[in-house]
């Protein structure tokens, strides 16, 4: 089970926690002028890296808020967790 | 030490309490405990502890648990045991034992009570860290114990520390991410033979630590040769323990080995008075330190040495127990035979690496110690001890597995003997081109057993390696998985047992559901009340009875269940246009609006009822099973990308009970429970809700139907939710009121054509494949999903569209997710091209026959097309409909 750090509240256990996927994939403004292209990687695609990544969870079951955390997908190390609209610390890769 | 009594096979025993089962055995001199599973050959106990093949046992008394090996078990006055030929069994009466769990957050986890765990346990603790030591065994020592030697006081005296806490008999189960270890402890066992009601048998605990060590040591591993499995033949460390504590029933010992611990195992079962008849070491030469610590030491001691040798076969007396060994150069050259009735086998080490592999660390082949090592050390774990290759220093192993075996010898010679698997098995498997350990082992089952291969597994690697000429870890690395030995599932379960098994949620009227004899349905955890059935009748004819009486009477529903979310604040509004398809904003203060929710993929995601309260108050249902989905999906926008708006979300689901009454006679009993609301359909229209007083209690009443017919839903605080029942049940006696539960709820909604998200979607439709165009707003800019519907895929033709299905034969109720083919019948040849599914299918007391729902490719442009359905045992015919069966014209809402 994944110790996650919250920014709110500090390490928990995962099954306080829902999983949102990558970070920083913001909705488009203007999907209407985007071409099917365009609309279908803001809706499938995600980079899915080998390695550290940004990513996004909600601690469901503690203070209900979203944040960003660095996750290594290799081993499951966890980086530095950071709230919304927040200065994105560097990767600890 | 005192004496105590117990039972094998029906026969009565003693030995000295604490002892192991296997060794009170031995005191008592048996040798032969059981058949082999498969091939009913004799055996006997193999090992010392939890690595031990043949030695297993049914226990029968205090709690009872099926096959545990007899060396695990201490014994206690009273213990019945039977012995289990591979096979368990459970005694057939309940377990009343007391199980529980217990969480802990710790510094460092230290696995193993051995020199090297204490040792970490000490740095730790002088560091000032708070450590826990868990060891399987009764006692701490580790290898120690293997060698005969007492433990250091001082390092014992760590566990009596002030930051150190010391769990005996816990067993780590199971390693996960960021130091997160599940260990089982015994705790009742080892008392006495009774059922402990009082304390927890065993309790199961969930450790974080921040560094954990693993020290989890080794265990010895056998050879394979003709006849290896016998009575009388046994690892050589458990050999001279069980002999050096008193349990001989041994008179001559050879000694076969590939490292100096056979040597260390010789002296012992000399010193404990078994004449040592040879040494059989399959190294030629060895290095100097080597020779000087064991082969001089044997020497000494006038043990002969047999060096370059090996045991190639083994022959029994009539009782099937050994009686000779015979030695030969590694090959099937037979030399010389020598009568013995032990055979102690040193096959080298086999370093405990299952922890490690559970967290995906890959062991490494050390050539030193002919074993697989792990050597790590990280944020969270390092490893230490002979797990991690540190044997002792002039330890040393000849990566040696077994002697070339001729075909008949390979019949009886066993790589893994709780699964009767023999080297010819294995040989089969190489021949058939498998290399990788993954593969043999499931084409032999070897490693699959009660022990999961704790000695059979390097045995395996390294007998793949000498047949394809290869070392044993260009073949792969062992990986093993929770648990690390069995456990009964009343110790996973805790005191989560029965009632406690999975949280329940009722609503306040539950008490009256039970009451009457409902049957209950699980809507997630909710208990939701199925039908009512009177006395003697079938839920067939209740459901239809309930249908009648809301069509033609009134009835009443438990709608407590929906998810209930509140919504405040100035952009709530705007918020509720971008998350459902259709306009939120502009509906009217009172009024309340059907929502469907999209993801942004354009799929339909959840629906429900949304009502303004106030200008800047609203309240969303959602469906049953969907509210807490719903609430973080409202949560994530909010959040993550509209921050700027101000709206605020809180779950009321259990605040707030609603008892929905429903049918043409519901007004007549509205205005009975609220004799100040008029209740006439100008003053109180469709869709719109009202304050007033019902049966006393400040009540919001919404006119929402679910079902075609008139309806209101009343909505209270929770805790007048029975009393509101009561009332409705009373004050509509001679209404004759009958109350249905979810499957009439689901009857009459598919009727009407109504979707339940999650039967009539799977994820894959958008509101235009339900037929459902109308509720998606033209007029705004955005909201989510809207970008996907004009996507290829969501605008071709030909995808599933929402339709009704009437088979030919109306008695005949199709089952749910039945595919549809189009216009075949019994007469048209396979392949058929499936067109679609059943996804709602029921008898209709308003039609007075059966019928479907069903999602159909370009369903909305068949209909009145012929269609199939072919089942097991017929072909239904039918044709494809509207997906709307009663009251299209939507009058009777109004009543």
């Amino acid at each position: 089970m994944l110790h996650i750090p919250c920014p709110y509240c500090g390490p928990r256990d995962e099954t306080e926690f829902h999983y949102g996927s990558e970070a920083h994939v913001a909705y488009p403004e203007n999907s209407a002028n985007l071409t099917d292209e365009e609309w279908a990687k803001f809706v499938f695609i995600r980079s899915n890296p080998k390695g550290w990544m940004a990513e996004r969870w909600v601690h469901s079951a503690g203070c209900r808020r979203w944040f960003n955390v660095w996750r290594n997908t290799i081993n499951h190390e966890f980086g530095p967790s950071y709230k919304p609209f927040t200065q994105q610390p560097k990767s600890p890769a | 030490m005192s004496t105590v009594n117990f039972t094998f096979d029906g026969k009565q025993f003693s030995g000295e309490k604490g002892e192991s089962l296997a060794s009170a055995l031995l005191r008592n001199g048996v040798v032969h405990f059981t058949d082999s599973s498969y091939k009913d050959r004799p055996r006997g106990v193999m090992g010392l502890w939890v690595e031990e093949t043949n030695a297993l046992v049914n226990v029968d008394s205090g709690a009872g648990e099926p096959l545990k090996p007899a060396t695990t078990i201490e014994l206690v006055e009273g213990l019945v045991v039977r012995s289990a030929q591979g096979v368990g069994d459970l005694p057939d009466t309940r377990d009343n034992s007391r199980y529980d769990k217990a969480n802990r957050h710790v510094d460092v986890l230290v696995v193993g009570a051995g020199t090297s765990g204490l040792e970490a346990a000490k740095k730790f603790s002088d560091q000032g860290k708070s450590v826990i030591v868990m060891d399987d065994k009764p006692a701490a020592g580790g290898h120690l114990t293997h060698l005969g030697q007492p433990v250091p006081a001082e390092l014992l005296a760590v566990l009596d520390r002030e930051n150190v806490t010391y769990l005996p008999r816990t067993t780590v189960q199971g390693m996960y991410d960021q130091g997160y270890s599940v260990a089982t402890e015994r705790r009742t066992d080892h008392l006495d033979s009774n059922v402990h009601t009082e304390m927890s048998r065993i309790r199961t605990w969930h450790i974080r630590a921040d560094h954990t060590v693993l020290a989890t040591g080794a265990f010895q591993r056998h050879l394979v040769f003709a006849n290896n499995d016998r009575p009388g033949i046994m690892l050589s460390h458990a050999a001279a323990t069980y002999v050096s504590n008193g349990a001989n029933p041994f008179k001559t010992a050879v000694v076969v080995t590939v490292d100096n611990q056979g040597y260390r195992d010789a002296i012992r079962l000399h010193k404990a008075g078994v004449k040592v008849a040879a040494v059989v070491d399959i190294r030629k030469k060895v290095s100097k330190s080597t020779k000087k610590s064991s082969r001089k030491a044997i020497e000494a001691l006038g043990i002969r040495l047999i060096k370059g040798a090996t045991v190639v076969d083994t022959s029994a007396n009539l009782d099937g127990v050994l009686s000779s060994v015979s030695i030969g150069q590694a090959k099937s050259d037979l030399k010389e035979t020598i009568n013995a009735d032990l055979l102690a086998i040193s096959g080298g080490w086999t370093p405990v690496v299952h922890l490690a592999t559970f967290i995906g660390i890959k062991p490494t082949w050390s050539e030193k110690r002919a074993a697989f090592v792990v050597k790590h050390h990280s944020q969270f774990v390092s490893t230490t001890g002979m797990l991690a290759g540190d044997f002792g220093d002039d330890d040393e192993a000849a990566a040696f597995f077994g002697p070339k075996l001729t075909t008949e010898q390979a019949l009886v010679a066993f790589v893994d003997y709780q699964r009767d698997a023999t080297y010819r098995d294995f040989k089969r498997a190489i021949d058939a081109g498998m290399r990788s350990i993954e593969h043999v082992k499931r084409y032999t089952a070897i490693g699959t057993a009660h022990d999961q291969g704790k000695t059979s597994g390097t045995v395996t690697m390294g007998l793949i390696g000498q047949a394809i000429g290869k070392a044993p870890d260009e073949i792969g690395s062992l990986t093993f998985r929770p648990p690390y030995i069995s456990i009964p599932f009343a110790a996973l379960a805790g005191r989560d047992r029965g009632l406690l098994s999975d949280p329940e949620r009722t609503t306040p009227i539950h008490s009256w559901h039970v009451a009457s004899g409902a049957p209950m349905e699980d809507v997630g955890q909710w208990k939701r009340p199925w039908y009512f059935p009177k006395s003697g009748e079938t839920m067939h004819a209740a459901v239809l009875r309930e249908c009648a009486a809301v069509r033609e009477g009134v009835g009443v529903m438990d709608a407590s269940t929906l998810g209930k979310i509140d919504i405040q604040g100035k952009d709530a509004g705007q918020f509720l246009d971008l998350i459902y398809t259709n306009m939120f904003s502009t509906l009217k203060v009172g009024m309340s609006r059907y929502g469907l929710m999209c993801g942004i993929d354009g799929m339909v995601f959840d629906d429900g009822v949304t009502t303004r309260i106030s200008e800047n108050h609203w309240l969303m249902t959602t469906t049953t099973g969907g509210a807490a989905k719903v609430l973080d999906w409202l949560e994530e926008w909010l959040q993550t990308e509209w921050p700027h708006l101000e709206v605020y979300c809180t779950s009321v689901t259990e605040q707030i009970s609603t008892v929905a009454i429903v049918g043409p006679k519901s007004r007549e009993l509205m205005k009975r429970l609220a004799p100040s609301l008029d209740v006439s359909n100008e003053s109180f229209a469709f869709m719109e809700n009202k304050h007033a007083d019902v049966a006393g209690v400040p009540a919001r009443i919404a006119r929402i139907s679910f079902s075609g017919e008139l309806a209101y839903e009343i909505n209270v605080p929770a805790i007048y939710g029975l009393h509101i029942w009561e009332s409705v049940m009373s004050q509509g006696a001679d209404l004759n009121i009958t109350p249905y539960g979810t499957e009439t709820m689901h009857v009459l909604r598919a009727e009407k054509g109504f979707v339940i998200v999650g039967q009539e979607t799977d994820g894959t439709q958008t509101p235009d494949d339900l037929d459902m165009n109308w509720i998606v707003s033209k007029k705004k800019d955005d909201f989510i999903g809207k970008r996907s519907f004009s996507r290829a895929d969501t605008a071709r033709e030909g995808r599933h569209q929402l339709v009704g299905i009437l088979g030919d034969d109306g008695s005949y109720v199709i089952p749910e997710g039945a595919y549809i083919v189009a216009g075949a019948d019994a007469n048209t040849p396979p392949p058929i091209k499936h067109i679609g599914y059943i996804t709602s299918s029921y008898d209709s007391a308003a039609l007075g026959r059966s019928f479907a729902l069903a999602l159909v490719a370009n369903g909305l442009a068949r209909k009145g097309e012929k269609i199939a359905i072919p089942m097991a045992d017929r072909v239904v015919t039918g044709v494809i409909t509207d997906s709307v069966f009663v009251d299209k014209e939507n009058t009777r809402r109004d009543g």
